[in-house]
């Protein structure tokens, strides 16, 4: 075996928290070989970003390495000074961050942006680096690159956005790249083309790749070998097949039955009765937003959505960032009026109702939101977050409103000391229970799902998905769940519409579309989600117990 | 709880740990030595509005005869005016003019100000409009003029002067309580109120006014030591409480005819005004950090 790369030793990383340490990675060792693909996987607060943070150097300001050496090609670069990380950050070891929208200077080109780090470490004269940027920008797949050069990062998608990022973080030819969760904010047809480019530049230049996921699908197709973490420690590393296919560590096992993956059953077929009891029915919606300083001009988001949903059932509409998946959700729930269509939920016409009778309406249908720190008030205890919608209607007595709000907590399985808590005291997981508590109290017949599970970790995720069947059983609820994960969705809904820059492209029971696609672009959609050589664990039972 | 949910239930741990908001015993025992000088400058100029008389001997408004123009001395710490008045007691009678005159103008300013703010970022449309073109021009007109023309309208005196003021103070805090309002009309949690069936009212009441408070009561704290610099200004200028109000500003005006021969006393109440203003300053600092 050549000697290796990149070689963490016993790696120990505490955070300054007021006056004490928070130790948040405890003794993690790894290696990454010349040319290797390492992925660091595990959930959010695993230590994973902060040990990839601390191989360039940038650890947040209270970040502090306590033991431990980092070594570069044999060198040990721990203890060194920001300025000699300077010399080798870009040139040697460079990053392709998380977020492309947040990631480059709003206010500068793609090309002066692409150039600096060329210039940084001067390597050429204006001219060669000015051909070199072209070159760059041709090969990530940015053409015209002279157009593009002279764009701003407004002006390009996420997916363009990160493809420059790319162009940054190998324009010097490193060694070692480190990729921190690169494609977590894309689409998924936008991630695999963004993978298959940094696999296809790493094998042109021999570079070796950490990858930092918590997608255990992505780690299954493109690296060659696994470092799991859990709170800060290593559960379990090795090559790719044998850990996936002999999980040593009961954690990864967890993860890998937790992972929502195409080739697994469904969680429980709804037992959907009269074909002709429709919860909602949606015909021919279609939503115009005006462009903003477009005068009259205006943006079809919609065009002509139908489905219908039955009793008991869960219906799941999906589609990328920008499909309009959003806007029909937020018409169905009387957020928005429609230009054209129909809406029907329980019966009742959504789209003529108006002031109090829009109000009377809210307690047959709720929402519940995609990001739980946003959708709860953090001033509120979670007694007073879920009693507030009883106090809306007809008013009930204290101590009544009192069981309601116990009862729904349990329901949603989080125990009762819970109630005097205040959001930022609960995880994600938790408050996503909160909010589902907050919709269900008022006990409504349908329940929209607004890519509520997505900002969770797969863990989380499940359990959350357990729940959810749960309810449906108990409470007979339908469910519209608007989602981008095909995968989540084939395991939870029993009919499907897939929507495409406004128009329903697919739709049906969901084992005949994702068998047989009517349109390319839901073909696209299914090939395209990662994991997919990854085993199937049966679904773990204990996920459904106990809360998170 | 097993053992396997331990990850998820440690962040929530550290997340409740996090020095955000401690309790305020605790916080009390991390005050910073700057935010705990303010404070005690604040309450002890408070002191002086209630009690003056535990502070000094003398009176705030009669001179001792043949003691004029003493400079700072064991008997008179901060000297005596061209009266024989006790400088340092002047000031402690006149905290009452001068801070009671502040109070007067952050509340006219906070409570018109948060309401028309209030009502045009939580109705909108032209309402909005019309209530934000309004606060618009009454910040185009420089602050100390459009003081001087509602003092001329109202009559000279220390009430008016702090109307003056505070009616000056309405448009920022306007301003300010409106795009908190807006920020926090568009969050989730407010549609999440509104589509549980609550009314406009309620939404507001529950979560528009507590979220959105805030940075409004920072910079009333702010507005605080500014409203005692303007009121101290119209004071100078002549347009509030008549002599031998002991009024900071006026004791300012007053000792500008020494200036050569007395210098402090100009700059004994100059610098406790300095010094409340900034003290309000670093108090308001902290209030709108906590709030973060």
């Amino acid at each position: 075996m050549t000697a290796p790369l990149l070689e963490v030793d016993d790696l120990a990383i505490a955070y300054r928290m007021g006056d004490h340490e928070q130790r948040v990675v405890h003794g993690v060792s790894f290696h990454v070989a010349p040319g290797e693909v390492v992925a660091l996987v595990g959930e959010s607060g695993s230590g994973k970003t902060t040990t990839a943070q601390a191989v360039l150097g940038l650890l947040a300001g209270n970040g502090r390495i306590e033991r431990g050496a980092i070594r570069l090609s044999g060198t040990d670069i721990a203890g060194w000074s920001q300025r000699r990380l300077d010399a080798i950050r870009g040139a040697v070891v460079s990053l392709i961050p998380q977020d492309p929208g947040s990631s480059l200077n709003p206010v500068r080109t793609v090309g002066s942006q692409l150039a600096e780090v060329m210039q940084i470490h001067k390597r050429g004269d204006r001219k060669a680096i000015r051909t070199r940027v072209l070159d760059l920008l041709t090969r990530v797949g940015l053409m015209p690159a002279e157009m593009r050069a002279r764009q701003y990062p407004h002006e390009l998608s996420g997916g363009m956005r990160q493809r420059v990022l790319i162009a940054i973080a190998v324009a010097l030819k490193p060694k070692l790249i480190i990729a921190d969760e690169p494609t977590s904010a894309l689409d998924v047809t936008v991630q695999r083309r963004i993978l298959d480019l940094i696999d296809e530049l790493r094998r042109e230049n021999g570079t070796s790749v950490l990858l930092v996921t918590h997608d255990l699908g992505v780690a299954a197709d493109r690296a060659d070998r696994l470092v799991v973490l859990q709170g800060g420690r290593i559960q379990e590393q090795g090559p790719v097949k044998d850990v996936l296919a002999a999980p040593a560590s009961a954690y990864t096992r967890r993860l890998l039955s937790d992972a929502p993956s195409l080739a697994k059953p469904r969680l429980r077929r709804s037992v959907g009765g009269d074909a002709t009891d429709l919860a909602i029915e949606v015909d021919g919606l279609t939503q115009d937003f005006p462009i903003a300083g477009g005068g009259a001009k205006t943006f079809r988001a919609l065009d002509g959505l139908s489905f219908k949903v039955r009793r008991g059932t869960t219906h799941a509409v999906v589609g990328e960032s920008g499909s309009g998946k959003t806007t029909a959700a937020r018409s169905i729930v009387g957020f928005l009026k429609p230009t054209a269509g129909r809406i029907l939920v329980d019966g009742m016409d959504v789209t003529t109702l108006r002031g109090e009778a829009l109000r009377r309406f809210r307690r047959h249908i709720q929402l519940v939101y995609q990001n739980p720190f946003g959708s709860l008030d953090p001033r509120q205890t979670v007694f007073h977050i879920v009693e507030e919608p009883l106090l809306n209607f007809e008013p009930i007595a204290a101590a009544d409103r009192a069981r309601k709000v116990r009862d729904m907590i349990g329901r949603v399985g989080l125990p009762e000391a819970f109630l005097t808590r205040h959001p930022r005291g609960l995880s994600g997981g938790q408050r996503q229970r909160v909010a589902i508590a907050r919709a269900l109290v008022l006990g409504p017949r349908v329940l929209v799902l607004d890519e509520a599970v997505s900002a969770l970790d797969v863990t989380v995720q499940a359990q959350i998905l357990a729940l959810l069947d749960e309810l449906q059983g108990t409470l007979g609820l339908t469910y519209l769940f608007v989602s981008h994960d095909l995968a989540v969705v084939q395991q939870i809904s029993d009919t499907v519409s897939v929507i495409h820059k406004g128009r329903q492209v697919d739709g049906g029971p969901v084992e005949r579309v994702f068998a047989r696609p009517d349109s390319d672009y839901t073909r696209d959609l299914i090939e395209a989600i990662p994991g997919r050589g990854m085993p199937v664990l049966a679904s773990n039972p204990d996920s459904r117990a106990g809360f998170i | 709880m097993t053992s396997r949910e331990t990850g998820e239930d440690d962040l929530a741990l550290i997340v409740e740990a996090l020095p955000a908001r401690p309790p305020w015993t605790a916080r009390l025992k991390r005050l910073s030595p700057s935010l705990a000088l303010s404070c005690l400058v604040i309450a002890l100029v408070f002191t002086w509005t209630l009690l003056p008389q535990l502070f000094t001997g003398y009176s705030g408004t009669e001179g001792v005869p043949g003691e004029q123009l003493q400079p700072p001395s064991a008997e008179h710490v901060l000297g005596t005016d061209g009266l024989g008045r006790d400088l340092y007691a002047r000031i402690v009678y006149g905290a009452r003019y001068s801070l009671s005159g502040a109070f007067v103008a952050v509340a006219v300013g906070l409570l018109f100000g948060t309401l028309l703010g209030l009502i045009a970022g939580s109705r909108g449309g032209w309402l909005e409009a019309l209530i934000m073109r309004l606060v618009d021009s009454l910040l185009a007109v420089p602050s100390l003029l459009l003081s001087l023309s509602i003092i001329v309208l109202l009559g000279f005196g220390t009430i008016n002067v702090a109307i003056a003021v505070g009616a000056v103070s309405v448009a920022r805090f306007a301003r300010l309580a409106r795009s908190e309002v807006v920020r926090v009309r568009r969050s989730d949690y407010v549609e999440a109120a509104f589509g549980s069936g609550g009314t406009f009212w309620a939404v507001l009441r529950r979560h528009v006014l507590p979220n959105s408070l805030t940075s409004v009561i920072a910079l009333a704290a702010l507005q605080f030591g500014s409203a005692i610099l303007a009121i101290s200004t119209l004071g100078f200028l002549g347009y509030g409480a008549p002599p031998p109000t002991p009024e900071w500003g006026l004791l300012i005006a007053e000792g500008r005819n020494y200036l050569s021969r007395a210098w402090w006393l100009t700059a004994a109440p100059g610098l406790v005004v300095v010094l409340v203003v900034l003290a309000a300053d670093r108090i308001s600092k902290s209030i709108q950090r906590s709030g973060a």
